[in-house]
């Protein structure tokens, strides 16, 4: 049985933003359900009682001195937008109009 | 071909310091290298030719106003794109962030400016360093300089080519499940993956942030320590980097470079001893250890029972992290922006930017991703990956309670053609066999060139502790002391 549907894989690049194609579907689904049974071997492991590792170094509340230091400035910031207005970043409309 | 070019990092700095060649010589030896070759190895997809020459010259300007200036100063260096550098172009091989300029250095960035090496230019990767031969470049592969119908490895595919072909004496990799040691094992250079934690972070374009960690490139092992020393130590911009000194692994090096390994224990790691492995490749690793009994090592073999699990838990847990780390790529503070008509709404301009920015493997890593972080699947795939991830870690632990390091043959074949293994991804993920465990483990590992099977360069890992890099330098440079380093067939 595949791990992974077609429609599955459709909705999940909805959820991740992806306007994939019909011919990504076609392709992804039998690709991702290869992967997907491979890795699901994490699953032959005895692991109950094991605590998850989520993060190889044991560091908790790390802090800085809080000391003010140059960031960059509103045109750095600003240098690598795909557009800016008025200082900001311009983002395409969220609302539509009869909202 | 200019001598200069076929130095060793080390010997370069020497003459540079002792007036003998100029930074700027050196820096336009290596230019003149990258123009006559790089086209057919494509190991660069920016060479700052301008910014490398002007950097040298002020190299060469504080030696002569008498500054005492780092053991590095005036080498070139090559960066591998997924780097933020300042005003240069900054991809990490992806169409969605092509033509960015960073308005920062990345703190390994800032380190090698300090030093007063001379960057020249950006090197080649998988987009985003997802990939294992350079060939989810969005911007076309990289070609092994060993064999130029072959490919270099990846993520880091650029960066060990650009050394491997005489294009630059270092550079820097990153190494999120092998991204710096497979490509040194399979164009013949060094490549080592410091403890995670010892290198800074900060600037680093995200993959998987509990597995990211840069490293040095270089021809011999001695050049990667001193490459190692001025990019390691503690950053206070990355809240995961180590407060400790950083492990004395030039002096760790210049040691193992005696060629005596008396009293060291090297563990060969048994699950990793055969199976899935090119019978050249196991040749050349059984050799090697052999080579190691002679320096003086005592070795045993070492069961590390879950390093099997360690592939599949790898691939649920970092395209996980990519999924919500490549969010960023939202159509708004950078890169590519497709579709803003008016009519788009902003989640179908996202929708449409990253359908058109991103390459398929990227997109199969953000899907799987999502699928394991998904309420119905977290428990099963996901977390069950994190507590695999302890088990490994274990298995390392109690694996150093035997030994000082632990060895394995870098990755399972050596460079395969181009076209090879992209028809079915998880058989690209194999390249990574062995490389893995370490990154969910978090110590530092190197692959060191071991010798050559039918032509093409073999890698011995080596395995340390966490915080005991110097230790892994020991065995590499004993190794090479023995073997010898490998040169490719004129280009």
């Amino acid at each position: 049985m595949a791990a992974i549907s077609r429609e599955e894989v459709a909705h999940l690049a909805r959820l991740s933003r992806l306007a994939v194609t019909e011919q990504e579907l076609d392709r992804f689904a039998g690709q991702l359900d290869v992967i997907l049974q491979s890795v699901a071997r994490v699953g032959e492991v005895a692991a109950d009682d094991i605590p998850p590792t989520s993060h190889s170094v044991p560091l908790v509340n790390v802090l800085r001195e809080d000391v003010v230091v140059p960031g960059l400035t509103r045109e750095e910031a600003l240098s690598g937008a795909p557009d800016s207005a008025e200082d900001r970043f311009r983002v395409p409309q969220i609302l539509a109009d009869e909202e | 071909m200019s001598d200069l070019i076929k130095l060793t990092a080390a010997d370069l700095a020497a003459k540079i310091a002792a007036g003998d060649v100029s930074a700027e010589e050196a820096t336009r030896a290596h230019l003149d290298r990258i123009a006559e070759v790089d086209g057919r190895v494509h190991a660069f997809l920016h060479v700052d030719d301008a910014g490398a020459v002007e950097a040298a010259r002020a190299v060469d300007a504080r030696r002569a106003a008498g500054e005492k200036l780092g053991p590095l100063a005036g080498v070139p260096i090559a960066i591998k794109d997924v780097i933020a550098t300042k005003g240069i172009p900054t991809t990490a091989a992806s169409k969605i962030l092509e033509g960015w300029r960073p308005p920062y250095d990345a703190t390994v960035m800032t380190r090698i400016r300090e030093a007063g090496m001379v960057m020249l230019g950006k090197t080649n990767m998988d987009e985003f360093a997802m990939g294992s031969s350079t060939e989810y470049s969005a911007y076309g592969p990289t070609y092994n300089p060993w064999d130029l119908t072959r490919i270099p490895g990846g993520s880091g595919g650029g960066s060990a080519a650009a050394v491997a072909g005489y294009e630059a004496p270092l550079a820097i990799g990153t190494d999120t499940g092998g991204s710096i040691r497979q490509p040194g094992a399979v164009t013949g250079t060094v490549g080592a993956k410091p403890t995670y934690g010892g290198t800074s972070r900060y600037g680093l374009i995200a993959f998987s942030s509990s597995l990211d960690t840069p490293g040095p490139v270089a021809r011999t092992v001695l050049d990667t320590a001193l490459l190692h020393e001025v990019i390691a130590g503690h950053d206070p911009r990355d809240s995961t980097s180590i407060p400790l000194p950083v492990p004395d692994v030039v002096a760790a090096a210049r040691q193992g470079a005696t060629g005596d390994l008396t009293g060291v224990r090297v563990g060969l790691v048994k699950e990793f001893s055969g199976e899935g492995a090119e019978p050249g490749v196991m040749a050349v690793y059984r050799d090697t250890v052999e080579a190691l009994t002679k320096l003086g090592a005592e070795v045993v073999e070492v069961s590390c029972p879950h390093f099997q699990y360690a592939l599949p838990a790898y691939y649920l847990i970092a395209p996980s992290e990519c999924s919500s780390n490549l969010a960023r790529f939202d159509a708004v503070r950078f890169g590519l922006r497709v579709g803003d008509d008016g009519r788009n709404s902003l989640e179908d301009v996202m929708s449409l930017t990253r359908e058109a920015g991103f390459g398929d493997e990227v997109k199969r890593r953000i899907i799987i991703g999502t699928y394991a972080l998904s309420s119905g699947y977290y428990d099963a795939y996901y977390g069950q990956a994190q507590k695999v991830r302890t088990l490994i870690t274990r298995d390392f632990t109690s694996a150093f309670e035997q030994v000082d390091v632990l060895v394995s043959p870098t990755t399972p074949f050596t460079a395969f053609e181009l076209g090879a293994r992209t028809a079915d991804p998880y058989q690209m993920y194999l390249a990574d066999l062995y490389t893995i465990p370490t990154n969910l483990y978090g110590g530092p590992a190197i692959s060191v060139p071991a010798g050559l099977s039918d032509g093409l360069p073999v890698g011995l890992q080596i395995m340390a502790p966490t915080m005991a890099d110097d230790r892994m330098y020991r065995i590499a440079a004993a190794v090479e002391s023995t073997v010898g380093t490998f040169t490719p067939p004129a280009l």
